[in-house]
């Protein structure tokens, strides 16, 4: 009985991921919140040649903030980290072959 | 008669580990698909933000994104999606936690979030309708009206399940071990949310 109590925490554990305390998800609300301000600065302020790289790294770090704390991609089992990854980089292929193929055979 | 109770104890504790553990995995199968149908959701909306991003420039001169996006409206839209993200993750924490009560309020708090984003949209597509955007105005109104229609429907089949499992949960059909039905939704809800970040800079942030 005490294997299988053992056994069940540990699914528990591995299964759901960490629960953090509300406060926890507050504060990365926080943050998100602050770098959407941040981004939505940028149509009234000029950041020059920063403009596109700041863009786009504000993105992907809200991206996997949400990603992996609010879903707890980070705390939960690999394969489920595989599962969606495996289905993100693909479509980010195939952006990449349309863009190739417009680049290549658009103009003709 | 001691033993008795101990041994129906085992049995009934062996019967529900092995409901939470016939997996070959030892992972919840409910979880792993959705977790796959969410890797294949990766791959409908990437199709449709390339084709976005393809076609972007093809527009008249005066109805293009600089023309008529409104920023500062999307951007509390943005904003409202963002927030409702956290209170989606409030929800899953208190079901967690065997909070009905919280559970309620917080996935109620969510879907309204989701209605206000989904209000905001309608609004934004009357406007730019009216200004002569309409759906084969231009390769950049099919694909952006495509893309951010195909979002919109996304929240709005979230808040039906978010309705849908507030209505569960009231007549208490949300046992503390099927906790794991609210974190299903959760996950759908914040992958709604992702790629409205992805949206919100690609399409409406980055000028043509």
């Amino acid at each position: 009985m005490t294997t299988v109590a053992a056994h069940s925490d540990a699914h528990d554990h591995s299964e759901h991921g960490e629960h953090k305390s509300n406060s926890y998800y507050v504060k990365v609300a926080l943050i998100l919140a602050g770098l959407t301000a941040l981004e939505t600065s940028t149509y009234w302020i000029d950041f020059g040649p920063l403009f596109m790289p700041a863009l786009l790294t504000m993105m992907t770090v809200k991206f996997l903030m949400v990603v992996s704390l609010f879903m707890h991609l980070k705390f939960d089992n690999k394969i489920f980290s595989y599962l969606f990854y495996s289905g993100l980089i693909l479509a980010l292929l195939v952006y990449i072959a349309a863009l190739a193929t417009f680049q290549f055979f658009g103009a003709s | 008669m001691s033993d008795l109770a101990v041994a129906h104890d085992d049995h009934a504790h062996d019967a529900h580990a092995h409901d939470a553990h016939a997996t070959s995995t030892g992972l919840s199968n409910n979880k792993m698909a959705m977790w796959l149908f969410l890797g294949s959701e990766c791959l409908l909306f990437g199709g449709l933000i390339s084709t976005y991003m393809l076609y972007r420039g093809r527009h008249a001169a005066n109805l293009g994104p600089n023309q008529v996006f409104d920023i500062p409206f999307t951007s509390v839209s943005s904003f409202v999606l963002l927030m409702s993200s956290l209170t989606m993750v409030l929800a899953v924490s208190s079901a967690a936690r065997q909070d009905h009560h919280g559970t309620n309020l917080w996935l109620t708090v969510t879907a309204l979030l989701g209605a206000t984003f989904v209000g905001g949209q309608v609004y934004e597509f009357t406007a730019f309708y009216d200004e002569g955007l309409g759906f084969t105005t231009s390769l950049f109104s099919s694909s952006f009206y495509t893309l951010t229609g195909f979002h919109g429907v996304h929240v709005t089949v979230g808040i039906i399940m978010l309705m849908a499992l507030v209505g569960i949960n009231k007549r208490g059909r949300i046992p503390g071990d099927r906790a794991e039905v609210v974190e299903l939704v959760g996950l759908y809800w914040h992958f709604v949310d992702i790629v409205w970040i992805v949206i919100f800079t690609l399409v409406y942030l980055i000028p043509s």
